[in-house]
């Protein structure tokens, strides 16, 4: 790492600090509505892709976003990047209001990686230009300071000098991928919200990514947002982890906690459902019925309960509310005394 | 013999390019027995996905194929006329593709499609074919069947859509199953039903499986054996406790090395790599495929082809010469060389 670099990260938070650090990035009470057509002559119903969800992520952590697709993981990754403004709720980067920030200032702050390195990155636009192109936005570096720090970014990210001009179709999908990195940190973000950054690459390059995302992390004292359906990827990953199902967090917790105790019962779904390399262990059951719900159609009570191997009498009438405790938080009417009680009585 | 589902002996692959001649599957020797699943695993660009098309016939028209051996049930279904083939697809042996959305017709109702493919092959009405349509799609887990049938492929969910072509390629009977990927567009909860459901169906109808995937992961836990292929050719094949348990290919190893394992490995520690690239297939290759990115390469590896070899007394075979030396090394430098 070049000394300009080490000098510009100092001053900020390392990893393991994370605890007591402040907020980097924090969500309250958010909901993103969508109007959802149903054909011709029919009134418009509403979505609810993202429902009422608390996330508070602090500087130098990795918070693991995990759920299954249409669960609203990548509208809040959206809103958190301001790229689409909350129903309602609102969002603090860094103790200021996102509302009402311009656009430019939240890129200097967040930056996105997205899924596939191969629909992300401009194939008319030389990997040179690529990586410049956010400090062109921001302004204040003429063509020679831009190439400098260009040049120092594909070092960090561990691409060649001799990349600068390529383009996208002359690259593998981990040189790719790399370029999205060195993009998205040129303007030293102090945040990065990473939607499923390996997903489409072979295994071999996918951990270099993931190492190369390790590095970073610590060598700039970044933030990481990380979604991922992937849960050894976000168990190897993130300090700590949340669950969403249908537009709302149903569990969050430490990652140790999470993998060692799982409390919702979906979480305990998520967490049989991967299959690591190790034979004998056979393919596991998940017992989730196969139907994801229709999100225009809700279920009723706990939106897990038609799903859920373990639902019981208030599942499908009472919703669940958030309980917090040493363990993390979760939703659940399992771990809900007073609901369990009335039951009882 | 009557056990032996498909036998496949020196399948070799080619593809005319503008550089010269892609050398796509190098030699591919493996066998299914009636009741088995083996899976094909590599990167992307090792050759599986050919490898299979290669077996189905369904090869693009400029790719060249040739083997040793390409036989159903001891039949040859190489060299065989192109009606024989079609009457052999979909009939004796089926194949389930990755995006299923692309596989089925957007035009066709799912009734039409799942008994289009038993009134193709079979002098049977279309009562009775809708009567085994339903019974196969109850079968695979999809509720309220019968109208399902008359509801169009957008109309469903993607992991419905796959327990449909899981469906239709039952409808036969087939002997001999392809999948392809069968799993990756899917979610991971939905990846763990239909893995599940393919192995119980599989056993049930005592079909012969070919799993093709590059997640070591659906492998290790679906696999009678394994099939591990780099750069065209089978570098490590074996049953999955043996490929799994003792890896003995520097590749295998390595690919084993690269995947995060919650309990096994420790957070944020650095995860294994393979450095460098696959190497081009266009012309020919002297020696290991493999070589120029092994951290165990000697001169000796890049001077004449290597063999696939079996371990003494066993099934299990590699393509290595330095495989027996190598027997409790680290399989890759922690260090990352991006």
């Amino acid at each position: 790492m070049s000394a300009t670099i080490a000098a510009r990260s100092a001053g900020v938070p390392q990893a393991g600090a994370a605890s007591s650090a402040p907020p980097m990035l924090e969500a309250i009470d958010v909901t993103r509505m969508f109007m959802v057509s149903q054909g011709f002559m029919r009134a418009k119903k509403p979505l609810h892709a993202v429902n009422g969800v608390n996330l508070s992520i602090r500087q130098g952590e990795v918070v693991g976003l995990v759920g299954e697709s249409g669960c609203g993981k990548t509208t809040l990754a959206r809103m958190l990047l301001g790229l689409m403004p909350p129903s309602s709720g609102s969002l603090k980067i860094d103790g200021q209001p996102l509302t009402g920030m311009r656009r430019r200032d939240v890129a200097r702050l967040v930056q996105p990686v997205f899924q596939d390195p191969y629909s992300s990155l401009n194939p008319r636009k030389s990997v040179g230009s690529i990586i410049g192109l956010p400090l062109r936005v921001q302004g204040g570096v003429n063509s020679e300071e831009e190439k400098k720090r260009v040049l120092e970014m594909m070092e960090l990210v561990g691409l060649a000098r001799r990349l600068y001009d390529n383009y996208p179709s002359q690259l593998s999908g981990g040189q790719r991928q790399r370029v999205a990195i060195a993009r998205a940190l040129i303007n030293r973000p102090r945040m990065v919200i990473c939607d499923e950054p390996t997903s489409a690459l072979d295994v071999s390059v996918q951990s270099q990514i993931l190492n190369l995302l390790q590095d970073l992390r610590r060598e700039l004292g970044l933030t990481y947002l990380l979604i991922s359906h992937n849960l050894a990827v976000v168990e190897h990953m993130a300090d700590r982890v949340a669950v969403m199902y249908l537009g709302r967090i149903v569990e969050q917790t430490d990652t140790d906690t999470l993998f060692r105790n799982p409390r919702h019962p979906y979480t305990e779904a998520l967490l049989k459902s991967v299959l690591t390399p190790e034979p004998g262990l056979g393919v596991p059951d998940t017992q989730l019925g196969a139907a994801y719900p229709n999100p225009l159609n809700m279920p009723s009570g706990c939106r897990f309960h038609p799903r859920c191997a373990r639902r019981f009498g208030p599942c499908d009438t009472i919703v669940p509310r958030p309980l917090n405790s040493a363990e993390g938080m979760v939703e659940c009417h399992l771990y809900d005394d007073d609901v369990k009680k009335e039951v009882a009585a | 013999m009557s056990d032996r589902i498909l036998s496949v002996e020196g399948l070799e692959v080619s593809l005319p390019v503008p550089t010269g001649t892609l050398n796509a599957v190098q030699g591919v020797s493996f066998h299914v027995e009636r009741g088995e699943t083996v899976c094909i695993v590599g990167e992307s660009g090792c050759g599986k996905s050919l490898t299979a098309l290669a077996i189905m016939d369904l090869l693009p028209k400029r790719a060249r194929r040739t083997a040793r051996e390409l036989t159903l049930l001891g039949e040859p279904i190489i060299g065989v006329s192109e009606s024989a083939m079609s009457d052999l697809r979909g009939n004796r042996m089926a194949m389930i593709f990755q995006e299923p959305m692309t596989s089925l017709n957007p035009a066709y109702t799912i009734g039409n499609q799942l008994e289009e493919a038993l009134l193709r092959h079979r002098k049977v009405s279309r009562a009775q074919a809708r009567e085994r349509a339903v019974h196969l799609l109850e079968r695979v887990g999809i509720t309220a069947a019968g109208q399902r049938l008359r509801q169009y492929p957008h109309q469903l969910s993607g992991g419905l859509r796959q327990r449909v072509m899981i469906a239709m390629a039952l409808m036969t009977g087939p002997d001999l199953i392809i999948a392809d990927e069968p799993t990756t567009a899917l979610d991971v909860t939905i990846q763990a039903q239909i893995l599940h459901l393919l192995a119980e169906l599989q056993r049930e109808f005592h079909m012969g499986l070919v799993l093709i995937t590059h997640d070591l992961g659906v492998v290790a836990r679906i696999a009678t054996r394994v099939v591990v292929m780099y750069a065209g050719q089978v570098v490590e094949t074996g049953t999955a406790a043996e490929v799994f348990g003792a890896p003995r290919h520097p590749y295998t190893r390595g690919l084993l090395d690269c995947i995060p394992i919650p309990g096994k490995t420790k957070r944020g520690e650095r995860l294994g790599t393979i450095p460098g690239m696959v190497p081009s297939l266009v012309g020919h290759m002297q020696g290991c495929h493999f070589a120029g990115r092994c951290n165990y390469v000697v001169d000796a590896c890049r001077e004449a082809p290597i063999s696939l070899t079996a371990t003494p007394g066993g099934a299990h075979q590699v393509r290595c010469i330095r495989a027996d030396e190598l027997i409790g090394e680290r399989a890759t430098a922690r260090e990352d060389v991006a």
